[in-house]
Protein backbone atom coordinates (compact mmCIF):
# COMPACT_ATOMS: atom_id res chain seq x y z
CA UNK A 1 0.00 0.00 0.00
CA UNK A 2 1.03 3.51 -0.20
CA UNK A 3 2.51 5.49 2.34
CA UNK A 4 0.34 8.38 1.99
CA UNK A 5 -3.31 8.91 0.43
CA UNK A 6 -2.99 12.13 -0.64
CA UNK A 7 -4.98 12.00 -4.40
CA UNK A 8 -7.64 9.40 -5.22
CA UNK A 9 -5.54 8.25 -8.40
CA UNK A 10 -2.15 7.31 -5.82
CA UNK A 11 -4.68 4.38 -5.16
CA UNK A 12 -4.64 1.75 -7.84
CA UNK A 13 -7.84 -0.88 -8.69
CA UNK A 14 -6.76 -3.09 -6.05
CA UNK A 15 -5.74 -0.66 -3.71
CA UNK A 16 -9.03 0.97 -3.87
CA UNK A 17 -10.89 -2.57 -3.12
CA UNK A 18 -8.54 -4.04 -0.59
CA UNK A 19 -9.84 -0.80 1.45
CA UNK A 20 -13.31 -1.10 0.59
CA UNK A 21 -13.08 -4.80 1.99
CA UNK A 22 -11.61 -3.23 5.50
CA UNK A 23 -13.73 -0.38 5.91
CA UNK A 24 -16.82 -3.55 5.52
CA UNK A 25 -15.14 -5.84 8.31
CA UNK A 26 -15.15 -2.65 10.18
CA UNK A 27 -18.69 -1.66 9.59
CA UNK A 28 -19.31 -5.35 11.07
CA UNK A 29 -17.80 -4.41 14.11
CA UNK A 30 -16.78 -0.78 14.50
CA UNK A 31 -15.38 -1.24 18.02
CA UNK A 32 -11.48 -2.06 17.40
CA UNK A 33 -9.13 -0.33 19.44
CA UNK A 34 -6.36 -1.75 17.87
CA UNK A 35 -4.42 1.39 18.16
CA UNK A 36 -4.05 1.65 21.37
CA UNK A 37 -1.29 4.02 22.56
CA UNK A 38 -0.89 5.72 18.88
CA UNK A 39 -1.56 9.63 18.76
CA UNK A 40 -3.29 10.69 15.27
CA UNK A 41 -2.41 14.43 14.77
CA UNK A 42 -5.87 15.87 13.40
CA UNK A 43 -4.97 19.67 11.66
CA UNK A 44 -8.03 21.27 10.14
CA UNK A 45 -5.96 24.91 8.80
CA UNK A 46 -9.68 25.82 8.19
CA UNK A 47 -12.89 25.27 9.49
CA UNK A 48 -15.03 21.88 8.34
CA UNK A 49 -17.56 20.10 10.82
CA UNK A 50 -18.51 16.59 8.98
CA UNK A 51 -14.86 15.53 7.91
CA UNK A 52 -13.27 16.38 11.39
CA UNK A 53 -15.37 14.61 13.27
CA UNK A 54 -15.86 11.69 11.29
CA UNK A 55 -12.04 11.38 11.25
CA UNK A 56 -11.80 12.01 14.94
CA UNK A 57 -14.42 9.33 15.77
CA UNK A 58 -13.00 6.40 13.24
CA UNK A 59 -9.31 7.61 15.06
CA UNK A 60 -11.16 7.13 18.41
CA UNK A 61 -12.74 3.61 17.65
CA UNK A 62 -9.57 2.69 16.60
CA UNK A 63 -8.07 3.20 20.24
CA UNK A 64 -5.85 5.64 19.21
CA UNK A 65 -5.78 9.11 21.23
CA UNK A 66 -6.19 12.22 18.72
CA UNK A 67 -4.47 16.12 19.05
CA UNK A 68 -4.65 19.03 16.80
CA UNK A 69 -6.59 21.63 16.20
CA UNK A 70 -9.67 23.44 13.72
CA UNK A 71 -8.75 26.16 13.08
CA UNK A 72 -5.70 27.76 12.28
CA UNK A 73 -6.21 30.99 14.02
CA UNK A 74 -4.82 29.92 17.42
CA UNK A 75 -2.00 28.36 16.27
CA UNK A 76 1.74 29.21 15.07
CA UNK A 77 0.56 29.41 11.94
CA UNK A 78 -0.47 32.80 13.26
CA UNK A 79 3.05 33.44 13.91
CA UNK A 80 4.04 33.06 10.66
CA UNK A 81 5.62 29.61 10.62
CA UNK A 82 6.04 27.67 7.41
CA UNK A 83 3.90 24.26 6.90
CA UNK A 84 6.77 22.52 6.18
CA UNK A 85 7.99 23.62 10.00
CA UNK A 86 4.61 22.90 11.06
CA UNK A 87 4.41 19.53 9.76
CA UNK A 88 7.94 18.54 10.80
CA UNK A 89 6.86 19.29 14.27
CA UNK A 90 3.42 17.31 14.20
CA UNK A 91 5.41 14.65 12.62
CA UNK A 92 7.65 14.02 15.83
CA UNK A 93 4.48 14.40 17.95
CA UNK A 94 2.09 11.89 16.33
CA UNK A 95 2.03 8.72 14.22
CA UNK A 96 -0.57 9.58 11.49
CA UNK A 97 -1.36 12.73 10.59
CA UNK A 98 -4.75 13.92 8.97
CA UNK A 99 -4.56 17.40 7.44
CA UNK A 100 -7.06 19.95 5.67
CA UNK A 101 -5.69 23.25 4.47
CA UNK A 102 -7.02 25.79 2.07
CA UNK A 103 -3.94 25.84 -0.33
CA UNK A 104 -3.83 23.37 -3.57
CA UNK A 105 -1.37 21.04 -2.68
CA UNK A 106 -0.50 21.58 0.33
CA UNK A 107 -0.63 18.01 1.68
CA UNK A 108 0.87 16.65 -1.23
CA UNK A 109 3.87 19.00 0.13
CA UNK A 110 2.87 17.80 3.52
CA UNK A 111 3.26 14.37 2.93
CA UNK A 112 7.18 15.10 1.05
CA UNK A 113 8.35 16.83 4.50
CA UNK A 114 6.42 14.06 6.89
CA UNK A 115 7.98 11.09 8.74
CA UNK A 116 4.97 9.50 9.15
CA UNK A 117 2.04 9.07 6.88
CA UNK A 118 -0.49 11.85 5.71
CA UNK A 119 -4.01 11.44 4.74
CA UNK A 120 -5.23 14.35 2.92
CA UNK A 121 -8.87 15.31 4.04
CA UNK A 122 -8.68 18.14 1.52
CA UNK A 123 -7.06 20.73 -0.03
CA UNK A 124 -8.46 23.54 -0.76
CA UNK A 125 -10.69 22.56 -4.20
CA UNK A 126 -8.18 20.20 -4.97
CA UNK A 127 -8.88 16.63 -3.54
CA UNK A 128 -10.48 14.86 -1.37
CA UNK A 129 -9.68 11.56 -1.39
CA UNK A 130 -11.32 9.98 1.80
CA UNK A 131 -14.50 11.69 0.83
CA UNK A 132 -14.18 9.77 -2.68
CA UNK A 133 -13.37 6.08 -0.52
CA UNK A 134 -16.61 6.73 0.44
CA UNK A 135 -18.65 7.51 -2.15
CA UNK A 136 -16.86 4.18 -3.58
CA UNK A 137 -17.74 2.28 -0.67
CA UNK A 138 -21.65 3.54 -0.73
CA UNK A 139 -21.85 2.69 -3.93
CA UNK A 140 -20.38 -0.81 -3.58
CA UNK A 141 -22.70 -1.33 -0.49
CA UNK A 142 -25.54 -0.76 -2.08
CA UNK A 143 -25.35 -2.46 -5.81
CA UNK A 144 -22.99 -5.00 -4.57
CA UNK A 145 -20.63 -4.29 -7.27
CA UNK A 146 -18.72 -1.33 -8.73
CA UNK A 147 -18.57 -2.55 -12.48
CA UNK A 148 -20.39 -1.61 -15.12
CA UNK A 149 -23.25 0.79 -13.12
CA UNK A 150 -24.83 3.52 -14.44
CA UNK A 151 -24.19 6.71 -12.61
CA UNK A 152 -25.52 10.51 -12.96
CA UNK A 153 -23.92 13.27 -11.84
CA UNK A 154 -25.84 16.51 -11.71
CA UNK A 155 -24.73 20.09 -10.39
CA UNK A 156 -21.35 21.45 -10.26
CA UNK A 157 -19.68 19.46 -12.29
CA UNK A 158 -16.94 22.37 -13.17
CA UNK A 159 -15.85 22.99 -9.66
CA UNK A 160 -16.91 20.03 -7.74
CA UNK A 161 -13.65 18.20 -6.90
CA UNK A 162 -16.07 15.21 -5.16
CA UNK A 163 -17.45 14.73 -9.08
CA UNK A 164 -13.76 14.96 -10.49
CA UNK A 165 -12.30 12.43 -7.77
CA UNK A 166 -15.00 10.10 -8.02
CA UNK A 167 -15.10 10.37 -11.98
CA UNK A 168 -11.07 9.07 -11.89
CA UNK A 169 -11.58 6.51 -9.26
CA UNK A 170 -14.90 4.86 -10.98
CA UNK A 171 -12.55 5.06 -14.33
CA UNK A 172 -11.26 1.49 -13.21
CA UNK A 173 -14.81 -0.01 -13.35
CA UNK A 174 -15.76 0.68 -16.71
CA UNK A 175 -18.89 2.44 -15.35
CA UNK A 176 -21.16 4.67 -17.77
CA UNK A 177 -21.72 8.51 -16.88
CA UNK A 178 -24.54 10.87 -18.01
CA UNK A 179 -23.32 14.37 -16.61
CA UNK A 180 -26.29 16.93 -16.12
CA UNK A 181 -25.47 20.54 -15.44
CA UNK A 182 -26.03 23.91 -16.52
CA UNK A 183 -23.85 25.08 -19.48
CA UNK A 184 -21.53 27.69 -17.13
CA UNK A 185 -20.86 24.49 -14.35
CA UNK A 186 -20.43 22.16 -17.38
CA UNK A 187 -17.57 18.98 -16.92
CA UNK A 188 -14.29 20.55 -17.85
CA UNK A 189 -12.56 19.55 -20.88
CA UNK A 190 -9.76 17.77 -19.16
CA UNK A 191 -12.08 15.59 -17.70
CA UNK A 192 -14.08 14.64 -20.80
CA UNK A 193 -10.17 13.67 -22.46
CA UNK A 194 -9.64 11.57 -19.77
CA UNK A 195 -12.41 9.30 -20.27
CA UNK A 196 -12.28 9.18 -23.38
CA UNK A 197 -8.72 8.08 -23.26
CA UNK A 198 -10.27 5.54 -20.59
CA UNK A 199 -12.58 4.55 -23.42
CA UNK A 200 -15.40 5.16 -20.82
CA UNK A 201 -19.10 6.49 -22.53
CA UNK A 202 -20.80 9.24 -21.16
CA UNK A 203 -23.27 11.80 -22.23
CA UNK A 204 -24.28 15.47 -20.96
CA UNK A 205 -27.15 16.57 -20.81
CA UNK A 206 -29.37 19.94 -19.06
CA UNK A 207 -32.30 18.15 -18.07
CA UNK A 208 -32.74 16.72 -14.94
CA UNK A 209 -34.81 14.16 -15.76
CA UNK A 210 -32.54 12.37 -18.15
CA UNK A 211 -31.53 8.43 -17.61
CA UNK A 212 -33.01 8.93 -14.30
CA UNK A 213 -35.43 5.77 -15.05
CA UNK A 214 -31.94 3.98 -16.23
CA UNK A 215 -29.03 5.05 -13.44
CA UNK A 216 -28.17 2.81 -10.71
CA UNK A 217 -26.42 5.95 -8.60
CA UNK A 218 -27.69 9.71 -9.27
CA UNK A 219 -24.64 11.36 -7.47
CA UNK A 220 -26.06 14.83 -6.60
CA UNK A 221 -24.15 17.99 -5.88
CA UNK A 222 -24.74 21.29 -4.51
CA UNK A 223 -24.79 24.44 -7.18
CA UNK A 224 -23.03 27.34 -5.18
CA UNK A 225 -24.18 30.48 -5.14
CA UNK A 226 -20.84 31.85 -5.64
CA UNK A 227 -20.00 30.36 -9.05
CA UNK A 228 -22.49 32.70 -10.51
CA UNK A 229 -21.73 36.15 -11.61
CA UNK A 230 -24.85 37.24 -12.29
CA UNK A 231 -27.99 36.21 -9.07
CA UNK A 232 -30.57 35.78 -11.55
CA UNK A 233 -28.67 32.94 -13.28
CA UNK A 234 -28.39 31.34 -9.99
CA UNK A 235 -31.71 31.20 -8.95
CA UNK A 236 -32.84 29.47 -12.27
CA UNK A 237 -30.09 27.14 -11.61
CA UNK A 238 -30.99 26.61 -8.29
CA UNK A 239 -34.33 25.67 -9.05
CA UNK A 240 -34.03 23.79 -12.07
CA UNK A 241 -31.18 21.14 -10.53
CA UNK A 242 -33.63 20.10 -7.37
CA UNK A 243 -34.79 16.24 -7.26
CA UNK A 244 -37.89 15.61 -6.12
CA UNK A 245 -40.12 12.32 -5.13
CA UNK A 246 -42.64 12.76 -8.47
CA UNK A 247 -39.62 12.35 -10.58
CA UNK A 248 -38.95 8.90 -9.07
CA UNK A 249 -41.93 6.80 -9.70
CA UNK A 250 -40.49 4.91 -12.90
CA UNK A 251 -36.88 4.76 -11.42
CA UNK A 252 -34.91 1.28 -11.33
CA UNK A 253 -35.34 -0.51 -7.88
CA UNK A 254 -31.89 -0.91 -6.75
CA UNK A 255 -31.54 2.97 -7.98
CA UNK A 256 -29.76 5.49 -4.99
CA UNK A 257 -28.95 8.94 -4.55
CA UNK A 258 -26.05 10.00 -3.34
CA UNK A 259 -24.74 13.37 -2.07
CA UNK A 260 -21.55 14.79 -0.01
CA UNK A 261 -23.48 16.91 1.92
CA UNK A 262 -24.46 19.19 3.01
CA UNK A 263 -27.76 19.79 1.05
CA UNK A 264 -29.48 23.10 0.40
CA UNK A 265 -32.45 22.39 -1.99
CA UNK A 266 -31.17 20.26 -4.60
CA UNK A 267 -32.90 16.88 -2.99
CA UNK A 268 -35.96 18.08 -1.84
CA UNK A 269 -37.08 16.95 1.75
CA UNK A 270 -40.09 14.58 0.10
CA UNK A 271 -36.92 12.60 -1.30
CA UNK A 272 -35.65 11.49 2.31
CA UNK A 273 -37.86 9.06 3.28
CA UNK A 274 -37.60 7.34 -0.22
CA UNK A 275 -35.92 3.69 -0.74
CA UNK A 276 -33.75 5.69 -2.69
CA UNK A 277 -32.47 8.50 -0.53
CA UNK A 278 -29.11 7.32 1.14
CA UNK A 279 -27.33 10.47 1.15
CA UNK A 280 -27.01 10.32 5.18
CA UNK A 281 -26.09 6.45 5.68
CA UNK A 282 -23.71 7.36 3.03
CA UNK A 283 -21.86 9.87 5.52
CA UNK A 284 -22.27 7.00 8.32
CA UNK A 285 -20.04 5.01 5.81
CA UNK A 286 -17.59 7.39 6.13
CA UNK A 287 -16.36 6.56 9.62
CA UNK A 288 -15.54 2.86 8.45
CA UNK A 289 -13.63 3.91 5.30
CA UNK A 290 -11.72 6.40 7.10
CA UNK A 291 -10.81 3.88 9.72
CA UNK A 292 -9.64 1.40 7.42
CA UNK A 293 -7.60 4.05 5.31
CA UNK A 294 -5.71 4.73 9.09
CA UNK A 295 -5.53 1.41 9.56
CA UNK A 296 -3.56 0.61 6.27
CA UNK A 297 -1.64 3.45 6.41
CA UNK A 298 -0.48 2.13 9.99
CA UNK A 299 0.49 -1.03 8.39
CA UNK A 300 -2.87 -3.29 9.32
CA UNK A 301 -4.40 -4.36 5.87
CA UNK A 302 -6.20 -7.69 7.68
CA UNK A 303 -8.10 -8.31 10.99
CA UNK B 1 29.57 39.50 -50.09
CA UNK B 2 31.61 38.89 -47.06
CA UNK B 3 29.88 37.56 -44.06
CA UNK B 4 30.66 39.04 -41.26
CA UNK B 5 29.23 38.30 -37.70
CA UNK B 6 27.67 40.54 -35.76
CA UNK B 7 28.98 38.78 -32.27
CA UNK B 8 32.38 37.44 -32.35
CA UNK B 9 33.37 34.22 -33.01
CA UNK B 10 34.28 32.12 -30.23
CA UNK B 11 37.48 29.79 -29.47
CA UNK B 12 35.81 27.01 -27.17
CA UNK B 13 32.29 27.11 -25.90
CA UNK B 14 28.93 26.84 -26.49
CA UNK B 15 26.67 28.63 -28.96
CA UNK B 16 23.04 29.07 -28.25
CA UNK B 17 21.42 30.52 -31.81
CA UNK B 18 17.95 31.53 -32.81
CA UNK B 19 16.82 32.56 -29.60
CA UNK B 20 13.60 34.71 -29.71
CA UNK B 21 15.13 38.47 -28.91
CA UNK B 22 12.52 39.37 -26.25
CA UNK B 23 13.92 35.86 -24.45
CA UNK B 24 17.59 36.28 -23.94
CA UNK B 25 17.81 37.57 -20.64
CA UNK B 26 15.22 34.43 -19.60
CA UNK B 27 17.66 32.90 -21.10
CA UNK B 28 20.19 33.65 -19.15
CA UNK B 29 18.36 33.85 -16.19
CA UNK B 30 17.34 30.55 -16.66
CA UNK B 31 20.65 28.91 -17.10
CA UNK B 32 22.26 31.26 -14.62
CA UNK B 33 24.50 32.68 -16.79
CA UNK B 34 24.95 36.16 -15.25
CA UNK B 35 26.44 34.15 -11.88
CA UNK B 36 29.56 32.47 -13.73
CA UNK B 37 33.12 33.49 -14.39
CA UNK B 38 33.45 32.95 -17.96
CA UNK B 39 33.01 35.30 -20.93
CA UNK B 40 29.89 35.44 -22.40
CA UNK B 41 28.74 37.92 -25.73
CA UNK B 42 25.43 38.21 -26.86
CA UNK B 43 23.16 39.75 -29.41
CA UNK B 44 19.49 40.65 -30.03
CA UNK B 45 17.50 41.85 -32.68
CA UNK B 46 19.60 40.57 -35.12
CA UNK B 47 18.77 39.38 -38.95
CA UNK B 48 17.46 35.75 -39.03
CA UNK B 49 15.21 34.05 -42.01
CA UNK B 50 13.87 31.65 -39.12
CA UNK B 51 12.82 34.11 -36.48
CA UNK B 52 12.84 37.68 -38.46
CA UNK B 53 15.01 38.90 -35.76
CA UNK B 54 16.41 36.45 -33.26
CA UNK B 55 18.87 36.42 -30.28
CA UNK B 56 22.24 34.74 -29.70
CA UNK B 57 24.02 34.30 -27.00
CA UNK B 58 28.21 32.60 -26.73
CA UNK B 59 30.11 31.12 -23.96
CA UNK B 60 33.75 30.76 -24.04
CA UNK B 61 34.83 27.79 -22.36
CA UNK B 62 31.81 26.38 -20.61
CA UNK B 63 29.49 23.07 -22.09
CA UNK B 64 25.95 21.76 -20.65
CA UNK B 65 24.43 18.28 -19.65
CA UNK B 66 21.43 18.18 -22.04
CA UNK B 67 19.46 18.27 -18.96
CA UNK B 68 20.62 21.82 -18.14
CA UNK B 69 20.41 23.23 -21.63
CA UNK B 70 16.84 21.78 -22.25
CA UNK B 71 15.56 23.78 -19.64
CA UNK B 72 15.62 26.77 -21.65
CA UNK B 73 13.33 24.99 -24.52
CA UNK B 74 10.09 26.45 -22.80
CA UNK B 75 11.17 29.89 -23.64
CA UNK B 76 13.19 29.04 -26.74
CA UNK B 77 11.71 25.95 -28.35
CA UNK B 78 13.46 26.59 -31.79
CA UNK B 79 17.44 27.60 -30.41
CA UNK B 80 19.71 26.05 -31.84
CA UNK B 81 23.03 24.63 -29.43
CA UNK B 82 26.56 24.53 -31.40
CA UNK B 83 29.77 23.30 -29.52
CA UNK B 84 32.75 24.90 -30.35
CA UNK B 85 35.84 23.69 -30.21
CA UNK B 86 38.89 25.84 -32.01
CA UNK B 87 36.32 27.95 -33.67
CA UNK B 88 34.63 24.66 -35.36
CA UNK B 89 31.19 23.50 -34.95
CA UNK B 90 31.76 19.85 -33.39
CA UNK B 91 28.13 19.05 -32.51
CA UNK B 92 24.67 20.85 -32.94
CA UNK B 93 22.16 19.81 -30.94
CA UNK B 94 18.07 20.79 -30.82
CA UNK B 95 16.67 20.94 -27.99
CA UNK B 96 14.03 18.65 -26.30
CA UNK B 97 10.97 20.22 -23.57
CA UNK B 98 12.48 17.81 -20.42
CA UNK B 99 9.50 15.48 -19.06
CA UNK B 100 9.22 16.67 -15.59
CA UNK B 101 10.39 20.58 -14.95
CA UNK B 102 11.84 21.37 -11.48
CA UNK B 103 11.58 25.20 -11.00
CA UNK B 104 11.97 27.52 -13.61
CA UNK B 105 8.07 27.79 -14.45
CA UNK B 106 5.36 29.46 -11.84
CA UNK B 107 2.37 27.52 -11.11
CA UNK B 108 -0.51 29.56 -12.79
CA UNK B 109 -3.14 28.41 -9.96
CA UNK B 110 -2.90 31.39 -7.11
CA UNK B 111 -4.23 29.35 -4.99
CA UNK B 112 -1.20 26.50 -5.56
CA UNK B 113 0.91 25.94 -2.18
CA UNK B 114 4.18 26.77 -4.53
CA UNK B 115 2.93 30.38 -4.85
CA UNK B 116 2.65 30.94 -0.67
CA UNK B 117 5.09 28.48 0.50
CA UNK B 118 9.03 28.20 0.06
CA UNK B 119 8.25 25.16 -2.38
CA UNK B 120 9.92 24.61 -5.30
CA UNK B 121 7.67 24.10 -8.39
CA UNK B 122 7.34 20.74 -9.99
CA UNK B 123 6.06 19.97 -13.36
CA UNK B 124 5.09 17.12 -15.29
CA UNK B 125 4.84 18.25 -19.29
CA UNK B 126 1.41 16.97 -20.95
CA UNK B 127 2.35 18.21 -24.01
CA UNK B 128 5.70 20.53 -25.28
CA UNK B 129 5.06 21.93 -29.26
CA UNK B 130 3.46 23.69 -30.23
CA UNK B 131 1.47 24.33 -27.24
CA UNK B 132 3.36 23.20 -23.88
CA UNK B 133 0.51 22.20 -21.27
CA UNK B 134 2.48 21.53 -17.68
CA UNK B 135 0.58 19.42 -14.93
CA UNK B 136 1.57 20.68 -11.28
CA UNK B 137 2.47 18.08 -8.86
CA UNK B 138 1.16 19.50 -6.53
CA UNK B 139 -1.96 21.48 -7.27
CA UNK B 140 -2.56 18.95 -10.13
CA UNK B 141 -3.72 21.87 -12.42
CA UNK B 142 -2.68 22.60 -15.89
CA UNK B 143 -0.18 25.52 -16.66
CA UNK B 144 -0.69 26.55 -20.95
CA UNK B 145 1.59 28.22 -23.03
CA UNK B 146 -0.22 31.56 -23.05
CA UNK B 147 -0.07 31.80 -19.01
CA UNK B 148 3.93 30.08 -18.58
CA UNK B 149 5.74 32.21 -16.25
CA UNK B 150 9.26 32.01 -15.75
CA UNK B 151 10.69 32.56 -12.01
CA UNK B 152 14.07 33.87 -11.81
CA UNK B 153 16.63 31.34 -11.10
CA UNK B 154 18.39 33.64 -9.07
CA UNK B 155 18.27 31.59 -5.21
Amino acid sequence: MPKHLISIHDYSREEILDTLKLAKEFEKNPSRPIFKGKVIASIFFEPSTRTRLSFETAANRLGARVIGFSDAGNTSVTKGESLKDTIKMVSNYADLIVMRHPLEGSARYASEVSSVPVINAGDGANQHPTQTMLDLYSILKTQGKLENLKINIVGDLKYGRTVHSLIQAMSHFSPSFTFISPDELRLPQEYRDFLTTHSITFNESKNLNQGVNEADIIYMTRVQKERFSDPIDYERVKNVYSLNRSMLTSCKENMKILHPLPRVNEIDTDVDNSEHAYYFNQAENGVYTRMAIISALLGVTEL
Amino acid sequence: MEKQLKVSAIKDGTVLDHIPSDQVFRVIDILGLDNIPNQITFGINLESKLLGKKGIIKISDRYFESADINRIALVAPMAKINIIHDFEVVEKRVLNVPGTINGIVKCMNPICITNHQPVETLFTTLDSQPNVRLLCHYCEKITDKDNLKIISNRR
